[in-house]
């Protein structure tokens, strides 16, 4: 869109704007973008899912967005919602958790730092569980655990795929050990869920660091990653002081955890929809609604499986390709 | 200090203990020299001292227990595993190219029946520490140790772990080489496999470092081990925005045995020798070996499946939240 676009739809938002246009700038009309500088219109870079145009870098999109930019209009059911964090440790730093905990919640809205649900995404069912880094740095505590937990089981039950968008610091410190098992008991959940032969794919976006690293944001059977996130186990800050080395310029993003093996595929923000779609669409198996009691068990693993035949693979080929 | 024996570590409240300790042989060398009957008050000085040393060990504060749990003299996985076992044989690599020496594992027989142990393995001296990297396993150790579970799996071997380490090593390297994935695979690996998994932190255990070995039927740690998501000093720089404040975040982080029998983490907190695992190594090896083998034969009495539900539940429970009105959840309908 050129500047003479931005400017007419900026005359025609002024014209039928039922708040004076004072108001709409004070709302951020216009975005500048933080990587190239060049200013857009909100409207328009909202529609390009905050990636920026010019330059086509990723700007932080929070879990309302998340969702609407990947769940079918009408199919989120969220899971969970009553789910609340407390303070089991009485834990106190220069503040107290308690105060910490209000204080996320009244900014951002959100009870913590996941979101959770079923939907759809382009017909294809599935579990969706999406960070919010606007929640104590989306550092998961024990609802994170929880939340995720459940919504894993939830797909194990039902026999869809799970997705799970991460963004994170990692474990929350404020719930000390208890947060740290969280990174087991949500590993657990995840691989009674692959013992029923279905689909993880969790999506790494910016950043993707320590005890999230540690644990289910590398636990896919497939790896996605957005372009240029910073995704690590031990802090960069942390490695500089400890090597005294200077870290390559690339260290610990996208693009260097897919040269090193480590994730399948970057994909831009707004092709994330179609892809993840697509890819649960070709991974489904013929009779996916029934996948429990019918999927493949391996290792002595799903014992409740022992007996059934496992699912051939050109079968399931066969039964995704007439899928819708 | 006699040539060969080496220099005892003195850690700052043991000293008035260590006075004591002084006082008592300069008193006994002078009645030696001259002659003097001193048994009885040599006899009071020890009472005392034994009960210096009972108080200072019952009432440590998590910090103090920190400073235990690093003890440079502390029993380490090789220590209690020699002395444990019989016919052990240390096993080496990853199979990708590494032997992560910060990570050790082999076959033995714990009472006469074979086992697959493993463990971080810290330094005895700074050379043997270099080598080891201060127990800082790279991603190698954790898929080395991996490699050892699944061939306990594939023979009915029980797995023993002993966890000890600072956390798991943070460089250029093992980033490189996936340290989060390594990790992150055996957390998950661990709820699969069909044989007893036993835990025990045996000195420091450091956040996903310690769990990457740490996902079991049964978690014990010895009454001076800590268990932490993030070293005092990396919470204290962090949230307090100063690291000389890991006094306070050991405190707050809750990291103790006791503290995390609480929480409802910990199965089994096993009792340390007055004056800590290093003061009498041999007892604490006992004491190990002794509860392994009651846990051993517990879990041993479970069929495969019914272990691993259990052990998937064990860990299912862990976490504190409330929870309000009833989420719906229904069936998904395509």
């Amino acid at each position: 869109m050129s500047l003479f676009d931005w400017f007419a739809n900026r005359q025609k938002v002024d014209a039928t704007a039922p708040e004076p246009p004072e108001r709409e700038i004070a709302d951020g009309l216009w975005t500048k973008c933080e990587a190239c500088g060049v200013m857009a219109y909100t409207k328009d870079l909202k529609a390009n899912q905050m990636v920026c145009s010019n330059c086509e870098h990723h700007m932080r999109v929070w879990s309302d967005d998340r969702i609407e930019q990947l769940i079918d209009e009408d199919t989120w059911l969220p899971l969970d919602t009553g789910v609340a964090p407390v303070d089991p440790l009485g834990f106190r730093d220069r503040k107290a958790y308690r105060d910490r905990i209000k204080e996320a919640q009244a900014k951002s809205g959100l009870v913590d730092a996941v979101q959770t649900g079923q939907g759809e995404i382009l017909g294809e069912p599935l579990v969706l569980g999406v960070m919010d880094f606007r929640f104590m740095g989306g550092s998961m505590g024990s609802v994170v655990g929880e939340k995720l937990t459940r919504a894993i089981e939830h797909a194990t039950n039902q026999g869809v795929a799970v997705i799970i968008l991460c963004a994170s610091g990692g474990a929350r410190m404020q719930e000390g050990m208890l947060s740290l098992m969280q990174m087991a008991k949500i590993s657990g959940a995840l691989e009674r869920h692959r013992a029923q032969g279905l689909l993880y794919i969790p999506v790494l976006t910016h950043p993707t660091t320590g005890g999230v690293t540690a644990s289910f944001a590398m636990l896919g059977d497939l790896i996605l990653a957005e372009p240029k996130a910073m995704i690590g186990f031990a802090g960069r800050r942390v490695i500089e002081q400890t090597l005294r080395e200077k870290l390559p310029d690339n260290f610990q993003t996208a693009e260097y955890l897919l040269a090193n093996g480590f994730v399948d595929a970057i994909v831009p923000r707004t092709q994330l929809k179609k892809t993840l779609s697509q890819l649960i669409n070709m991974h489904r198996r013929p009779e996916s609604k029934v996948a429990v009691g019918s999927a493949t068990g391996h290792n002595g693993t799903g014992s409740e499986l022992a007996g059934n035949p496992s699912q051939p693979f050109n079968e399931s080929l066969n039964g995704s390709a007439s899928m819708p | 200090m006699a040539a060969g024996k080496r220099k005892p570590l003195v850690l700052d409240f043991e000293k008035p203990l260590v006075d004591l300790e002084d006082r008592i042989n300069r008193i006994r060398q002078m009645a030696d020299e001259n002659g003097v009957d001193v048994t009885e008050q040599i006899q009071q000085l020890e009472a005392r001292a034994t009960q210096l040393r009972q108080e200072v060990y019952t009432s440590l504060s998590a910090v103090q227990r920190l400073q235990v749990a690093r003890h440079p003299r502390r029993p380490s996985t090789l220590d209690y595993i020699q002395t444990m076992t019989d016919d052990w044989l240390e096993l080496h690599g990853d199979r990708r190219g590494g032997d992560d020496m910060a990570l050790v594992g082999g076959v033995a027989r714990l009472d006469g029946q074979p086992v697959v142990l493993m463990g971080h393995q810290k330094g005895r001296d700074t050379k043997d520490n270099v080598a080891r990297n201060f127990g800082m396993a790279s991603p190698g150790g954790y898929r080395k140790a991996l490699r050892l579970m699944e061939h306990a799996n594939r023979f009915g071997m029980p797995i023993i772990t002993f966890i000890d380490t600072p956390g798991a090593w943070a460089g250029v390297e093992a980033e490189r080489l996936g340290q989060g994935e390594a990790i992150a695979y055996n957390l998950q690996q661990m709820f699969k496999f069909d044989v007893p998994i036993i835990c025990t932190v045996i000195g420091e255990g450091g956040s996903g470092g310690a769990l990457g070995i740490g996902v079991g039927d049964c978690l014990m740690m010895f009454e001076h081990s800590v268990y932490t998501v993030a070293s005092p000093e990396a919470c204290a720089s962090i949230l307090w925005r100063d690291a000389g404040q890991s006094g306070q975040a050991a405190e707050a982080l809750k990291i103790t045995a006791r503290d995390l029998k609480q929480l409802g983490i910990l199965d089994e907190l096993l009792p340390e020798p007055v004056g800590g695992a290093h003061s009498r190594p041999l007892e604490a090896a006992n004491t190990l070996k002794a509860t392994i083998l009651k846990n051993l034969q517990e879990l041993q009495a479970l069929p495969p499946d019914q272990l691993r539900e259990r052990r998937y539940q064990k860990f299912r429970r862990i976490g504190y939240f409330t929870e309000s009105g009833e989420a719906p959840r229904p069936a998904i309908t395509e």
